[in-house]
């Protein structure tokens, strides 16, 4: 049987609990429902008076063309962002699995980048790729190629993209790295033994093995460039230059704060939040029905 | 298939680390060596560098009449079987058994009939669609055999592979192996700490320690006449009785230490100063009568095994640490604090000089 520990009276156990749930109820429970109800509500340029409008405001963003443009960007900004990520971290992790001297040095240097702040990271490359002062622009132009991201959408969405990656391949890298170190080396050393090169090796046996890993971030990942990218917009392109780089998230900031337009924007709010725990639910689901072997 | 030749064969480490100090050897086609040795003696480290998962220092290594040092593991055709069965989670037993064979551009139809004998040879037809995890520790074993043998390669090197196993598996297992390698009479190279697998599963036998091969023999030329004090207390189970001693003045007997007793055997040679170790197996000790008697042992311990009792003593009158064992037959009842008068069959003491622990022959 097992043994309870069974609380003789309520304080204490309320007492204990309560801090999380304040900090559930103050910062999630209670913007994410104002954020519901003001979806259902068409409010005046000034804030004085408010009208409840049903699902309008919800109407409206589906028929808007700028907001499904933002979402289409959206879907390209975070595919590219996480895939350009795990595909760099996995080079770097499979790398550095390997290396033999100055490992801890070089592990500690990639996981750098995850401590600056977003928008610093922004500042970084955009003063990178500036079309006047930066370095990456000028040699770019060295090689034939005007960068200019002030006025080219694409590459504006190349610069959120280089930004938004780099901060994440710090993040990628640790678990890629714990995963490889979690495969046993005698698995290796049998495919080795079995005829397989090291490139076969690593799509046939290494890769497998470590597909769980690789699932959990590519969901951590979309998740990250979905939400977590506003400050490596903002302070990079500012979701211009034409909307070209205006993905979900900043869109909820520009046409709430800046537009003020309340209610459209706590309707956007509402459509991520339903994306963010759709994707949740498929990957604990996944995860469950998928991880051990 | 091919035989199996060890040139000077030296292994330092990176760090400065010297695993292997010189092994020469060779190990004709077919035949079944166990390398043997107490953890740490370098033993993994030889079979991995035949294996060519560690790189060889120095000396040269050859499968065959090639020289592989240089080859890559794929390159070398040998087949090796895991502690941990090292089989691929991921896939069924049957792509366990055919990766090897599919990375080698094998036929799919040739590839499905090696499997297919090789699973009925091993008795795992019916799991062929299974995975891994869904295998019992001996049937994961069998796999891991499985994998080796469909490659139908030049040597096969084991590595442990039994100690994950339980005691009962293990007997069965250890059986398996060796009746299989009759059966396909492939060049193998086993390396285990257990000295009772060794014994029985070798046609040959090196027992290391230290990096250096102490003795390589047959298991019998081994128990008979071990080459060193090393190699007397390894192999043999229990271990034999070492018994300090110096050599009679006339040189007819063996003098033990304290008023432990004079034996009716000397060595053939005598080191300076006369200093000797004696050594007798626990079995090679025998109850007698009080005027036979060459030793005089007070039990301590007994341990009823049954068929036999083994029988822990000191020597009376031996001094300090003159433990002795003896093997006495189980019917026969001895108590602690019984005195044993023990003879001992004269062809079967070892003597070994405590200086540099050789076998004085």
């Amino acid at each position: 049987m097992e043994k309870r520990v069974v609380f003789s009276k309520l304080g204490l156990p309320i007492l204990l609990v309560a801090p999380q749930i304040v900090i559930t109820l103050v910062f999630f429970i209670w913007p994410a429902s104002q954020a519901l109800y003001q979806s259902l509500l068409l409010e005046d340029a000034f804030g004085l008076k408010s009208q409840f409008v049903w699902l309008d405001n919800f109407i409206a963003l589906f028929s808007d063309p700028h907001y499904l443009n933002s979402f289409a960007r959206t879907v390209v900004f975070s595919a590219a962002t996480a895939g350009l990520s795990l595909g760099v971290a996995l080079f770097l992790a499979a790398m550095a699995d390997r290396v033999l001297k100055g490992a801890t040095a070089y592990r500690t240097l990639i996981v750098w980048p995850y401590a600056v702040a977003p928008a610093v990271a922004g500042v970084l490359w955009f003063f990178m790729f500036n079309p006047s002062i930066g370095i990456l622009a000028y040699l770019l132009k060295g090689l034939g190629y005007d960068w200019n991201h002030y006025l080219d959408g694409t590459d504006a969405m190349m610069l959120v993209i280089l930004a938004a990656s780099w901060k994440q391949v710090s993040y990628n890298f640790l678990f890629f790295l714990a995963g490889l170190q979690a495969i046993p080396r005698s698995l290796v050393e049998a495919a080795a033994i079995d005829g397989a090169r090291p490139f076969k090796r690593f799509w046939t046996i290494v890769f497998p093995l470590l597909s769980p890993t690789a699932f959990f971030l590519l969901v951590v990942n979309i998740v990250y460039a979905f939400f977590d990218t506003f400050g490596i917009v903002h302070a990079t392109t500012s979701g211009g230059p034409a909307q070209s780089t205006t993905i979900l998230v900043y869109k909820v900031f520009n046409d709430g704060f800046i537009g003020l337009d309340l209610g459209g924007s706590a309707a956007q709010s509402v459509v991520l939040m339903a994306v963010v725990i759709t994707l949740t639910v498929f990957q604990f689901r996944y995860i469950e029905r998928k991880v051990a072997y | 298939m091919a035989g199996l030749e060890f040139v000077g064969v030296r292994k330092t480490y990176p760090n400065g680390v010297k695993a292997i100090h010189g092994i020469d050897m060779a190990v004709s086609d077919g035949e079944f060596v166990v390398i043997v040795g107490p953890s740490g003696c370098g033993k993994s480290t030889l079979l991995r560098m035949v294996a060519g998962l560690e790189t060889v220092t120095e000396g040269e290594i050859r499968i065959g009449e090639n020289r592989v040092n240089e080859l890559e593991p794929a390159d070398r055709n040998i087949a090796m079987v895991f502690q941990n069965y090292a089989l691929y989670p991921h896939m069924s037993v049957f792509d366990n058994m055919a990766y090897g064979l599919r990375n080698r551009r094998t036929p799919r139809n040739e590839i499905a009939r090696r499997v297919a004998e090789a699973a009925g040879t091993l008795q795992l037809e019916g799991l062929l669609d299974r995975r891994p995890g869904q295998l019992s520790g001996g049937q994961r074993q069998r796999v891991a055999m499985g994998r080796a043998i469909v490659r139908e390669p030049e040597a096969f090197l084991f590595d442990e592979p039994l100690s994950n196993l339980d005691a009962k598996l293990r007997v069965q297992m250890r059986l398996e192996i060796k009746r299989l390698q009759r059966a396909l009479g492939t060049t193998s190279l086993y390396v285990t700490h257990d000295q009772v697998e060794a014994m029985t599963l070798a046609d040959r036998l090196i027992v290391m320690n230290a990096g250096v091969a102490e003795q390589i023999g047959t298991p019998l030329e081994i128990y008979d006449a071990p080459a060193t004090l090393f190699v007397a207390g390894f192999i043999g189970s229990p271990a034999m009785n070492f018994l300090s001693g110096t050599v009679a003045e006339d040189g007819t007997g063996a003098q033990l230490d304290g008023s432990g007793g004079t034996l009716p055997v000397a060595p053939p040679a005598s080191p300076d100063g006369g200093r000797i170790v004696v050594g007798i197996r626990p079995e090679h000790l025998e109850p007698v009568s009080r005027e036979e008697a060459a030793l005089e042992v007070v039990v301590e311990l007994v341990e009823a095994l049954g068929a036999d009792s083994l029988v822990h003593g000191q020597l009376a009158d031996g001094g300090e640490g003159a433990a002795v064992t003896v093997r006495v037959d189980g019917a026969r009842r001895v108590a602690a604090g019984d005195v044993l008068s023990l003879a001992v069959a004269p062809n079967h003491v070892h003597f070994f000089n405590p200086d540099d622990g050789k076998r004085l022959a």
